[in-house]
């Protein structure tokens, strides 16, 4: 019955969410107000529909509902009840109804929260919100129903893959769904001021909101997934360039650009029609990250052809919204006029150079990631493309991202001088390049990617603490002057100054593990003590331990530095029961240092043990990095000017004419 | 010589697709089992020659695997793969030859930074292209903007409706 409930549910907001699309937006054209109003309590209502039939869903779960078809292929009574809520998501129908979860979240929000936007602004944005939300609800009734029963319910469950039985990876896709479909907020944002025909300060200031919590959400998500593969996957790497990682590391570079070239949009009024078009690309390159993911289209072309129905749905579904929405900028964004001069020397074209890299960066990625398909498909070439080309091709933005940035946010707006801003920034460059010059003879001969990677990563740190410090006159001012400036300054600027400084922190952590890491593989027998990188770990015994729903082997490692014991470590190898299926627990003694990572490998013919030990120095600083980019767009997002709200337009309208109609 | 691997890939490819269509978008290859990768047993004495090893074994996919190398991967396949690098390692060859070797035998479909060629030129010159054009996109519009108008040209003439409008205001 509950089950039914929540299926019927479904359908009434696949139905409320067509209402949602058309009225609103029929009445805005039309200049109906109470058509227009009719966009709040439908957005309003299919959230509460969609929440309704997730949370069906869920109970179906917890209660180990198998005639659910979904939770008997997913779920397991001996799982634990964490496992059984997260498992809700752990497949394509569960993470879909995620999704159109939070995107009808999003839509209830700006409903919600959004008394401020014009009215017909407001309306075609939760009109396009609808449209997106319909597309999503037709295609999980039509092709990919959760509620789907089965007519001999079996007595158990087929239990969670084990891989994904990990807190890290169940709280890893909500937040990248928060954020990709966040960015659909950008989208709709864009295509409603497209038909509009009116982009200004006032609608940068609406949506860069919204965009800020979809980056924020898409960071976390991104670390957490990176994090989970780093102590889950068993060998220490943290990012491998998979397509699935790059489906949502592309919305991240986007929706990272989008974000400084919104901020040009509301302080200066210009780069508006790029602005634009990057929320289009924004969100389509979520809508693609799940193509890709959900098609079957990365493994082969072949594999996509063999069952195509939901691949050739979400093919559809990105044509519409790209094509339809890219069509309508063609039509309207000549007619967007800018506002702002500027010099060449300037924040705002230190900022469009910004964009340039980003996007640059995000189209090397997008290539590579596509290429393979394109190849197969083009001339039946098949070719892999893989971490190495990446690193090749990817990182020389990145790093000349980390060199202009600190002079270009200390940048003035209009018109700056290179010299001035540069001296400004002296003593931060001298602290950079002290760092690299100390790691450069701390190391003696090794690669120039540690030297580089930490100097260019106390470059931003220092430079985001320049600035700050520059703007409360530190030294030219008395201490308390400089204490009450820097309490005033505004939180978006701590924002900024955190995210850029949080990036600095990532640089260092992914240059030191990637030129510092010590390795070591070999069998041991218990008893024996292996030494590497000034540490010894001390191989005691390997014992069996029951868990939950697997039954483990255990190795005892103690670690000792200098004579004393720091660590005592117990990697683990499981065979978790229902699906016969064996992976590998690393055991990690974390620290701020280092890492000391330990898996235990498989059992030798004469009794002894493989065994893999990892010193990854610095290792956690890429998701410390990543944390206080997080933190920083929380912050920015508290800004008074999103509190007070943007209330007054511009008074001289710098609209289209005779675009309204 | 390419029909079988190719019949093999497609198995795998679904083995793969099931444990993907389960994970959503989370990242990561997944292999069923545990990444247990290079063995001690496999291991050269020689470590200098097992560092070459080492890092060949990062350049070359497992064949049967969802874009992991063969030095993470602990499919059967990669495993021969390992060796066999090994075996032409100690046989003297260079790391070019040894890559030369392996493509020889399974196609550039092995190789995960793809070589230059024609086909790939595409792939190679994409970003340094996309990074020029944009940038002479971006100087022509700063260019602009220094002279006022970005994005349209010099400020528009009113309409008709504006002037009106205007004279309105002015009025009250």
């Amino acid at each position: 019955m509950i089950v039914e409930i929540g299926h019927f549910a479904l359908i009434l907001a696949f139905m409320v969410s067509i209402v949602q699309a058309t009225a609103p937006m029929i009445g805005a054209s039309r200049g109906w107000a109470d058509w227009m109003r009719v966009a709040e309590p439908a957005a309003a209502l299919c959230w509460a529909l969609t929440a309704t039939s997730f949370a069906a869903l869920t109970w179906a779960f917890v209660n180990s509902d198998f005639s659910v078809k979904l939770a008997a292929e997913h779920s397991n009574t001996l799982q634990p009840l964490l496992y059984r809520v997260t498992g809700v998501w752990g497949n394509h129908e569960g993470s879909l109804l995620l999704w159109t979860l939070i995107l009808t979240l999003y839509g209830a929000m700006v409903a919600a929260f959004g008394g401020a936007l014009p009215p017909t602004l407001k309306a075609r944005t939760l009109a396009v919100q609808g449209l997106i939300g319909a597309a999503f609800f037709a295609f999980m009734l039509f092709t990919s129903n959760p509620f789907e029963r089965l007519p001999n319910p079996p007595l158990d469950g087929a239990d969670l893959n084990p891989l994904l039985q990990d807190p890290g990876l169940a709280f890893h896709p909500p937040f990248l769904y928060l954020g990709y479909v966040g960015l659909s907020m950008s989208y709709s944002f864009a295509v409603a001021a497209l038909i509009e025909g009116r982009v200004d300060a006032a609608w940068a200031r609406w949506v860069r909101p919204w965009t800020l919590a979809a980056w924020t959400a898409l960071t976390v998500g991104i670390a957490l997934g990176s994090y989970w593969a780093y102590y889950e996957l068993g060998w220490g790497g943290w990012w491998f360039w998979d397509p699935v990682e790059n489906a949502s590391f592309m919305p991240w570079l986007a929706a990272t650009a989008l974000l400084h070239s919104a901020i040009v949009v509301e302080k200066r009024d210009t780069l508006k029609s790029w602005t634009i078009l990057l929320a289009i690309l924004a969100f389509t390159l979520s809508l693609m990250g799940t193509f890709i993911v959900r098609s079957g289209l990365l493994t082969s072309v072949h594999a996509f052809a063999s069952d195509p129905t939901r691949g050739v749905f979400v093919l559809a579904m990105l044509a519409a919204a790209s094509g339809g929405a890219l069509a309508l900028y063609a039509w309207r964004a000549p007619q967007l006029r800018a506002g702002g001069v500027f010099a060449p020397v300037s924040r705002e074209s230190a900022l469009v150079l910004n964009n340039l890299l980003l996007a640059a960066a995000a189209g090397v990625v997008l290539l590579g990631t596509l290429m393979p398909m394109i190849r197969e498909y083009w001339d039946g070439a098949r070719i892999s493309v893989g971490a190495p080309f990446f690193e090749l091709a990817f990182t020389p933005f990145m790093v000349a991202l980390a060199i202009i940035l600190p002079i270009g946010a200390a940048l003035p707006w209009k018109r700056g001088r290179l010299g001035r801003t540069a001296r400004r920034m002296a003593p931060a460059l001298a602290l950079a390049l002290a760092a690299a010059a100390l790691v450069w003879a701390l190391q003696t001969g090794r690669s120039a990617l540690g030297p580089v990677g930490v100097g260019l990563g106390t470059w931003l740190i220092a430079g985001a603490l320049a600035e700050q410090l520059e703007r409360a006159r530190l030294g030219r001012a008395p201490a308390a002057e400089t204490l009450r400036r820097l309490r005033n300054l505004p939180r978006a600027d701590w924002g900024k100054a955190l995210a850029h400084a949080g990036l600095g922190l990532s640089f260092i952590g992914v240059s030191a593990v990637t030129a510092w890491e010590a390795e070591l593989i070999r069998t041991a027998r218990p008893g024996d003590s292996l030494e590497l990188s000034g540490y010894v770990f001390v191989f005691d015994d390997v014992r069996q331990v029951p868990g939950p729903n697997y039954v483990a082997r255990q190795g005892v490692f103690r670690v000792f530095e200098g004579g004393v014991e720091t660590a005592r470590l117990t990697p683990e190898k499981r065979v978790y029961t229902v699906q016969r299926m064996p992976t590998t627990e690393a055991a990690i003694d974390m620290g701020l240092a280092r890492d000391l990572y330990v898996v235990l490998g498989d059992p030798q013919d004469d009794g002894s043990w493989a065994v893999r030990i990892y010193v990854k120095p610095l290792v956690n600083w890429i998701w410390i990095g990543a944390l206080v980019m997080a933190l920083a767009g929380l912050v920015s997002l508290s800004d008074r000017r999103y509190r007070v709200g943007a209330a007054a337009r511009r008074p001289a309208p710098a609209a289209v004419a005779g675009a309204a109609e | 010589m390419s029909a079988r691997p190719a019949a093999r890939l497609r198995a795998a490819a679904l083995a793969a697709l099931c444990a993907l269509a389960a994970l959503g978008a989370a990242p990561g290859p997944l292999g069923p089992g545990p990444a247990l990768a290079v063995q001690p047993d496999e291991m050269l004495d020689d470590p200098q020659l097992e560092a070459r090893a080492r890092a060949l074994s990062k350049e070359l996919r497992c064949l049967v695997c969802r874009n992991e190398n063969i030095d993470d991967s602990n499919a059967d396949l990669a495993r021969d793969l390992r060796i066999l690098v090994r075996e032409r390692i100690k046989a003297g060859d260079s790391d070019e030859e040894v890559l030369r070797y392996l493509v020889d035998r399974y196609g550039e479909f092995v190789l995960l930074r793809p070589r230059f060629s024609l086909g790939n030129a595409a792939l190679w010159l994409g970003g340094p292209a996309m990074l020029l054009l944009g940038g002479i996109a971006a100087w022509r519009f700063v260019r602009r903007a220094g002279r006022g108008g970005a994005e349209a040209g010099a400020a528009a003439p009113l309409t008709e409706e504006e002037r009106a409008r205007i004279a309105r205001l002015l009025e009250d």
